[in-house]
């Protein structure tokens, strides 16, 4: 290509500036829509990513529980029925004060040990910790009159629960509080606590120590039992953590639901991505009736305007940007076929003096090419234009974990939850939980290389569609048709 | 360079273009062609530029059988050895006159350097050296000429084909323009074919042959 080449496209481009410019604008919305549906898409999808890390827990790639006992009671403590059954009975008076406070195992099963052990021995299992997920379940009041009226009975007390998230102490890489940072203080000791009182030692998570006023040092009864908040822990934004988190062999210990030697969850985690398969299989067959469950499982029944962000991402949004890319296309290629069409004779007489028809195809295709150009660089702009954009004004996108509790069923009332209680609460689907992520729109550098691409791709195809058509002209026709 | 025509038709569908035209035009010869419109004028002068094949016939060129020469050869042979001027000029309105000019030293390979130095001398030598930087829409229809006229001659062809070259000057410039192809003739001993229906420029060629029917009357 020499100096003759450039300056021909450039005076050409320059007399038809006009189209040139509806064309590079054209190329530049397909190629900024892509941008811009492309970052939104990956935004969503690290929203997504973020959300699962935190309802699943980072490292963790699969969960292991046991579906509840039938008949087993929600939220109710055994030791409020029995007081109840008192009351009822006339074995405790009007008047008298009850203050019960239990930790209870509402949700699930109960595992072994000894499963916990099978579990981290089978193959491909890089670490397998189990875990409770507890409910510490407050009620106080005083006891009303029988007979005085049915409405008063319950009025008469205030319950309150509070999830709590047992861990084997030391335990960071799988397990509820693997996505967790301390903020403030320290982490629960390491080693086995045992049943040592001296020991009851818990972490507050940020959210509820702020709501209650903890801090390092600060006092709480969980289970009857007084507790110190040696640290604060604040999960990702997006997450959803437990009230409070303490060592799982003083959860076993202390609980009203007799869990010595027991958890209810298993958290695995796979030495490979591609094993996690495998893992699922084995543990079924080790724990049969066991719910084995994954992060693309959780994946699947988390809901909400998250999911519909990703679901108009990946549909609509792939599918306006090819329309638009396909129109920019055909805008393109008929607008370049029109200019040739217009500059029969030109290419006619270049051929009358000798040029050959590759040099005048090559001279159409320059000039659609550094009109793609153009409008890769436009649209790179309008693409980070419009990522910026969705970043400073898109609202905030909710992901829910599982689904809605039919009409009438009681579902308590939970004044908090935990990372395992937020997943087994999508798996069981009695209840939901919703959290909310900001929706960022990255752009990445392989985003502008496909834009290039796709610029300078759609120029030259408009430019061979082009140059086919001046390559075919024969000098003579051309000549003849202008005479 | 001679040509030698036999038989030569050429047919646009059901149209009969010509109708076996036999032709000799010796090297150095001024021929002009004369004849009414759409008689196939023309048609004749593309096909001695190798612009167009003949449908039957032979087109010979110093023995080449233009007709059946591949089109990569027969371009090369444009770029190196044939001339055209058109009645309607063809300049490339983007380009300036220099750049007119120096566009027929492209296919040569005439590095850019050269091409501009040669370009200056051929429209030094058609008068038109203070115009070199003008685009073809800022000359008159006379300049415009003279630059196709100087694209023409820049590569030194031994062919130059004019088609109508006056058809859209008037008489003063038309007669300074014959003026000019007479000099450059008798200069490089160039062989000139000129299609025309005006007799005036007919009248300044060695030979005149008339078409009528698509057949050498």
């Amino acid at each position: 290509m020499g100096r003759m080449f450039w300056t021909y496209l450039w005076r050409e481009l320059r007399r038809r500036a006009r189209q040139a410019v509806i064309i590079a604008v054209g190329l530049a919305l397909g190629v900024g829509l892509v941008i811009t549906v492309t970052a939104a898409s990956a935004g969503v999808q690290n929203a997504q990513a973020a959300v699962l890390h935190s309802l699943y827990g980072v490292g963790t790639d699969v969960t292991v529980t046991q579906p509840p006992p039938k008949g087993a009671s929600s939220s109710i403590s055994f030791g409020f029925r029995q007081e109840v059954s008192k009351i009822r009975s006339g074995q405790l008076a009007a008047g008298t004060k009850i203050a019960d406070n239990e930790l209870i195992n509402s949700q699930y099963g109960t595992i072994s040990a000894g499963s916990v052990a099978a579990v981290a021995r089978l193959p491909q299992v890089a670490v397998a910790a189990g875990a409770l997920t507890l409910t510490d379940f407050s009620v106080t009041g005083t006891v009303p009159a029988i007979g005085s009226g049915g409405g008063t009975f319950s009025s008469s007390f205030t319950t309150t629960e509070v999830t709590v998230d047992a861990v084997a102490s030391g335990n960071t890489v799988v397990g509820p509080l693997s996505s967790g940072r301390i903020t403030a203080g320290n982490p629960l000791p390491a080693g086995d606590p045992g049943d040592n009182p001296a020991a009851d030692d818990a972490l507050a998570d940020s959210g509820y120590a702020a709501a209650n006023k903890l801090h390092p040092g600060s006092k709480i009864d969980v289970g009857g039992t007084t507790f110190t908040i040696t640290g604060i822990v604040s999960v990702p934004q997006g997450g959803n953590p437990p009230d409070l988190y303490i060592p799982l062999a003083r959860a076993q210990a202390i609980s009203a639901s007799k869990l010595a030697g027991k958890v209810n969850t298993i958290y695995v985690s796979a030495a490979s991505a591609a094993s996690i398969g495998a893992i699922q299989q084995d543990i079924e067959r080790l724990l049969p009736g066991a719910t084995v469950t994954d992060s693309s499982d959780l994946a699947g029944q988390v809901t909400g305007s998250l999911t519909s962000a990703s679901t108009l991402a990946s549909n609509l949004g792939t599918w306006l940007s090819v329309a638009v890319l396909i129109v920019a296309f055909g805008i393109a290629s008929l607008l370049t076929m029109a200019a040739v069409t217009r500059r029969v004779r030109e290419f006619g007489t270049l051929k009358a003096l000798g040029w050959r028809s590759r040099r005048i195809v090559g001279q159409v295709l320059g000039e659609s090419v550094a009109i793609g150009v153009a409008g890769a660089a436009a649209g790179t702009g309008l693409g980070y234009l419009g990522a910026g954009l969705i970043g400073a004004l898109a609202p905030k996108l909710s992901a829910t974990a599982g689904t809605p509790p039919p009409a009438g069923a009681g579902s308590g009332t939970a004044t908090g939850s935990g990372v395992a209680a937020s997943l087994r609460q999508g798996l069981d689907s009695t209840a939901t939980h919703t959290v909310s992520v900001p929706l960022s729109a990255p752009v990445a550098a392989h985003m502008i290389m496909l834009a290039v691409a796709l610029a300078v791709g759609g120029g030259l195809l408009a430019g061979l569609l082009g140059g086919w058509r001046a390559a075919r002209l024969r000098p003579a026709a051309a000549l003849t048709r202008v005479a | 360079m001679q040509y030698q025509l036999s038989g030569v038709v050429k047919n646009y569908g059901p149209v009969a273009a010509l109708r076996g035209v036999e032709l000799v035009v010796p090297d150095g010869e001024w021929l002009a062609i004369q004849g009414p419109t759409g008689q196939g004028k023309s048609t004749l002068l593309q096909l001695l530029g190798g612009l167009d094949r003949p449908t039957g016939g032979r087109v010979e060129l110093d023995g080449m059988d233009l007709g059946r020469m591949r089109e990569s050869r027969v371009a090369k042979l444009r770029a190196g050895s044939i001339g055209f001027i058109f009645q309607a000029f063809n300049l490339i309105p983007t380009l300036s006159a220099l750049e007119n000019v120096a566009t027929a030293l492209v296919p040569l390979g005439t590095e850019s350097g050269e091409r501009t130095s040669r370009a200056r001398q051929a429209l030094a030598q058609v008068g038109l050296a203070d115009r070199e930087r003008h685009l073809p829409s800022e000359l008159s229809g006379g300049q415009q000429q003279r630059v196709a006229i100087a694209r023409a001659l820049v590569k030194q062809p031994r062919i130059l084909l004019a088609d109508e070259p006056t058809g859209n000057l008037d008489e003063d410039t038309r007669d300074e323009i014959l003026e000019l192809l007479e000099r450059l003739w008798r200069q490089r001993w160039l062989t000139l074919v000129v299609v025309t229906h005006d007799s005036a420029v007919a009248a300044r060629a060695e030979r005149i042959v008339l078409l009528r029917d698509g057949m050498v009357a």
